[in-house]
């Protein structure tokens, strides 16, 4: 088995006064896409704010790349290589897309071109200088995930790309996804569309009641599809 | 003769006005950009602007520094002071409710102002004019330093605006002023960003302080008598929105002073009624964005 990326062993954390990370343990290999399936409050979302460091309370254990990042400022946590997408994408409104797409910083060498991104969004090259706050919600979720692939980040956590996306942009975005997979990248998705995640992702963490429920990894057995279904509630 | 006012008067009062503005307009900008960034409602403001004149005394009075070199050596000297205080007392209060943060710097205020009292006493003293001198334009003698005043405050103002609106360092802070988690997420010292800003608003404060020094009175009351009106501009600009401060700010110079023309007992209030009827038209002020 190949050294973990990301390696998490009981993460507890939450907002305030409520807890909602029971004890999280899971670990992504480099080149892994592997997905966080679970239903809505089962602290997918939550997980990855963890990892990036904008949960302010978190505790246990998450290293990357061997390095303990749990008491770590966000922007220490990305400088080391990770990149965030947001599920409600976060784009600024107040800038342009060309702004949007060169606020992040390039924290490593081996991010891709402008002409890559360009090449796998095609539909931003033409609302460059079009204001985030214009964008239409498949425009804003290209943004979303292009303007991180620039700054050299080999680790993304993207949460929920595809949500309230036409079908023929949920496509476009799995392409993407596929996409970097084959350009080395290493992805942790978040989804609630289940077959979105098992047609993207190799590996399939369950959560449930900020635990992980189950591991599926390969191939998934009529019985484990049921599985699946029964937690999320299908 | 213009509504039977002869023609001096009024222009006179639009010159005075437009040199109100052009403070007001300087400082607004450095409030909207303070609160867009910190969440900091900048109650030292004022103050800022008094310790800018301030301090341009005390480098005539004490070093023989001059109103010129004053000009760009004050904004230095009190971004450091802002720096300062960003550091020591302001970065403590982010994570708890804004209203401390504006306690805090209205407590800072009547600290500041009453120790310049205390060591300077409250009569205040002149500043010598830089520009003595003037031009008679036919239908008003226009003093050399006034129109000084009103052409540097133009381009202060824009260009501030361009730098924010045009410039990378100022996508970074409009992002900043957006949604600075995700900012620093990406891996953005947003800190830094926020001392920075801070001492780049207490700087513009200061510069309009030096500009007003020899026009004013210099006392320690020359910034609470500004930053009410100050608040009023910023609102009626619309919270946040830079182009807003900068035209409300003159806009408001202005009326102020045709008031003092036409209706003189109604000058000292004319802003805070047009800062009623902006509000009842429009909620988040001229350019503000409804939220």
């Amino acid at each position: 088995m190949d050294k973990a990326m990301l390696s998490i062993s009981r993460l507890e954390g939450g907002y305030g006064e409520s807890a909602v990370l029971h004890g999280i343990d899971l670990e992504i290999r480099p080149g892994e896409v592997v997905t966080l399936l679970g239903r809505n409050g089962a602290g997918k979302s939550t997980t990855l704010k963890a990892i990036i460091g904008i949960l302010e309370k978190r505790e246990g254990s998450i290293r990357f790349d061997g390095k303990e990042t749990i008491r770590m400022s966000s922007d220490a946590i990305a400088r080391l290589g990770v990149a965030y997408c947001p599920e409600e994408r976060a784009i600024f409104g107040s800038l342009t897309v060309d702004e949007n797409m060169a606020l992040p910083p390039v924290i490593a060498k081996g991010g891709l071109g402008v002409s890559e991104i360009q090449a796998l969004f095609p539909n931003l090259q033409h609302r460059r200088h079009a204001y985030g706050s214009h964008l239409s919600g498949g425009e804003q979720q290209m943004l979303a995930i292009g303007r991180i692939l620039r700054t050299g980040a080999r680790f993304l956590l993207l949460d929920e790309p595809t949500e309230g996306l036409a079908p023929v942009i949920v496509k476009q975005i799995g392409q993407t996804i596929d996409a970097l997979k084959r350009k080395g990248f290493t992805i942790l998705l978040v989804e609630q569309n289940f077959r979105f995640a098992l047609r993207h992702a190799s590996r399939h963490y369950v959560m449930e009641e900020g635990r992980v429920a189950e591991m599926l990894e390969g191939e998934i057995s009529d019985e484990g599809m049921k599985r699946i279904e029964s937690y999320l509630g299908v | 003769m213009i509504f039977g006012y002869p023609i001096q008067l009024i222009m006179g009062q639009v010159l005075i006005g437009l040199i109100n503005g052009s403070l007001y307009a300087m400082m607004s900008l450095g409030l909207a950009v303070i609160f867009g960034v910190l969440r900091v409602v900048n109650f030292a403001h004022g103050a800022q602007y008094m310790m800018g004149a301030f301090v341009a005394l005390m480098l005539w009075q004490w070093l023989g520094v001059g109103y010129w070199p004053a000009l760009v050596l004050v904004p230095i000297i009190m971004a450091i002071v802002g720096i300062v205080l960003e550091r020591l007392f302001l970065r403590r209060l982010y994570h708890i409710d804004h209203m401390y943060g504006l306690l805090a710097t209205y407590a800072l205020a009547l600290i500041i102002e009453g120790t310049f009292r205390k060591f300077f006493g409250a009569a205040g003293t002149a500043y010598p004019n830089p520009l003595p001198g003037g031009i008679n334009l036919g239908f008003m003698f226009l003093p050399w330093y006034r129109g000084w005043v009103v052409v540097v405050s133009v381009v202060i103002c824009a260009a501030t605006w361009f730098a924010i609106e045009r410039t990378r360092l100022g996508a970074l802070l409009r992002a900043a002023t957006e949604n600075p988690v995700m900012v620093r997420a990406f891996g953005l010292n947003v800190p830094l960003i926020i001392t920075v800003t801070y001492g780049f608003g207490v700087a513009l404060a200061a510069f309009a302080g030096v500009i007003a020094a020899p026009i004013q009175n210099v006392s320690p009351q020359m910034g609470s008598h500004v930053i009410a009106v100050i608040f009023a501009v910023v609102v009626i600009g619309g919270m946040g929105s830079i182009l807003g401060a900068i035209v409300a700010g003159f806009l408001l110079g202005i009326v102020e002073g045709l008031t003092k023309v036409f209706y003189p007992e109604g000058s000292s209030i004319v802003i805070f009624l047009v800062m009623i009827l902006v509000l009842s038209l429009r909620p988040a002020g001229m350019f503000g964005r409804p939220t």
